[in-house]
């Protein structure tokens, strides 16, 4: 246990003392939110869907969850050439605890991002619908960080290249962002669209947060809670499995 | 304390390391000497758990490190040839970590900080973060890291590179000094000739993965009749520049020289 928490602090102190990483990883939520929420909320408004912002708020809140724990993975192949990760792997601790506690690290960190990004959504209009639906908010934020951190891992895990990671990353998290329902309502979808959405993991991450925060939910919230806790726990398996393979 | 028998490493088809055995006893201070891609750190990493050999056995300090590996990790410190601080973590903070993976109880591992801060010269910076170390304080960071747990066993691959031959120096007195007043056990890898040949107590050449030759400086220097242990050296893996191709790590450096500049 005192590996899992070093390990956690450690990811928490590095993102602290990063002002430059915090600010910079706030600009693509921000441009999401102004162009798209203002730039389509009149369109939105118009179909008779409501208010574009309150919609939107919770998707974009999603994304920042997702890219920040998936990403979390280059930090991965980083330490693994030549950083940090050696002086973890010669230590005499299983390594299922050494990934827990990154993973658990990069969660964390994922989930302030996410509340960052729930302030501004807030500073631009945002309203969650009731208080008592924080909880449940961060708790999914918490799910879809665990679950997207250990993909990342697990995919990090297996490359050693920079690059590499880049492509597997802009192919697999691009198209499960934009097919999440991040941006638009599931309800009435082309059926092809709406398979692909309903087999997208974050779906359920962004509609149990829109569940959450605006009681707006297409799957319902007890499908979304299932659905994330049962892909993470897999997706910690095959991360943890993959990391303990790790040869430098 | 460390042995290694028939130990193969092969990397598609490449043997990196092929049928090399040799055994350092307990207190001694052994060198691993050869050109560049000769398989020194594939041999390292394979008797510090980081690759699992294809064939041969290994052993540290009884212990076979392909089947108790957390017995065997807690026996050694390592100091890699790149640098495996976290730059964005104080020197304290560092030492603390590692002695928390090493289940070093707190007030013990406090304690031992403090000691081996002061030590290698760097208890007065012990609150500022490593990225703002000169490269010879992260190497002295790096071997204080190392003997926090009190190995019986210390790896050094190549510590000395890139160092001015001031620190070079102050590092293998302090390394010296570790061997004879506690007999830690010492593998170490190195370029520099005179280095090996004043610190280390025997010598294994190892080239294109064969040791080609095993014993004391100056035993090498009588079988191949040289006067320095370069000669000896050059004698026996002979002068031609060896060309490696760059390996992903290598890539991955000059991506952080071209990010991070060099320190």
């Amino acid at each position: 246990m005192t590996a899992i928490y070093i390990l956690w602090l450690r990811q928490l102190k590095r993102y602290v003392r990063s002002r430059s990483r915090i600010v910079a990883s706030l600009g693509q939520p921000l441009l999401f939110l102004v162009a798209l929420g203002f730039g389509f909320g009149p369109i939105f408004q118009r179909a008779g869907q409501g208010n574009y912002i309150q919609f939107l708020a919770p998707g974009v809140i999603g994304m920042t969850v997702l890219f920040t724990s998936v990403f979390s993975g280059v930090e991965l192949i980083w330490d693994r050439q030549f950083g940090f990760l050696k002086e973890t792997l010669v230590a005499p601790v299983p390594r299922i605890l050494i990934m827990i506690g990154r993973t658990l690290g990069g969660a964390t960190v994922a989930i302030i991002q996410g509340f960052i990004v729930l302030a501004i959504c807030m500073a631009a209009g945002f309203r969650p619908s009731a208080i008592g639906g924080l909880p449940a908010a961060i708790g999914f934020m918490a799910l879809i960080a665990i679950l997207f951190t250990a993909l990342g891992t697990a995919v990090a895990s297996a490359l050693d290249d920079f690059q590499g990671f880049q492509l597997v990353m802009n192919f697999l998290v691009m198209p499960i962002f934009f097919l999440s329902g991040a941006l638009f309502p599931l309800m009435g979808l082309p059926k092809a669209l709406s398979i692909v959405a309903s087999i997208d993991p974050l779906s359920y991450g962004v509609d149990g947060l829109r569940a959450a925060l605006i009681g707006l939910s297409h799957f319902g919230s007890a499908v979304d809670l299932a659905v994330l806790a049962v892909l993470s726990a897999i997706l910690l398996a095959i991360g943890g499995y993959m990391f303990a393979r790790i040869q430098l | 304390m460390i042995r290694a028998q028939n130990l193969t490493k092969v990397f598609g088809e490449l043997k990196a390391v092929n049928d090399v055995s040799f055994t350092v006893p307990q207190g001694e201070i052994f060198a691993f000497l050869g050109p560049n891609g000769a398989g020194k750190t594939t041999t390292i990493k394979m008797l510090t758990t980081l690759l699992r050999p294809t064939s041969g056995k290994v052993e540290i300090d009884g212990i076979d490190p392909t089947v108790h590996q957390n017995e065997a990790r807690q026996r050694f410190g390592i100091v890699f040839q790149d640098p495996s601080l976290d730059g964005e973590l104080t020197a304290w903070e560092n030492m603390d970590l590692h002695g928390a993976l090493y289940k070093v109880p707190r007030h013990i591992r406090h304690e031992r900080s403090e000691t081996l801060l002061k030590l290698f010269e760097l208890w007065e910076r012990r609150n500022d973060p490593v990225k703002q170390f000169s490269g010879g304080m992260k190497r002295r960071l790096e071997i204080a890291r190392g003997l926090l747990h009190t190995p019986k066993i210390i790896f050094l691959d190549e510590p000395t590179l890139g160092l001015d031959p001031q620190t070079r120096n102050q590092l293998w007195t302090h390394v010296k000094a570790l061997n004879q007043t506690e007999g830690v056990t010492v593998f170490l890898t190195t370029h520099y000739m005179e280095e090996a040949d004043r610190v280390a107590q025997r010598i294994a050449i190892i080239d294109h993965g064969r040791i080609v030759a095993q014993g004391t400086p100056q035993q090498l220097k009588q079988q191949t009749e040289t006067e320095t242990l370069e000669e000896a050296f050059l004698k026996l893996t002979g002068s031609t520049i060896r060309d490696e191709d760059a390996s992903a790590a290598d890539r991955m450096r000059n991506m952080a020289r071209l990010w991070q500049g060099r320190r």
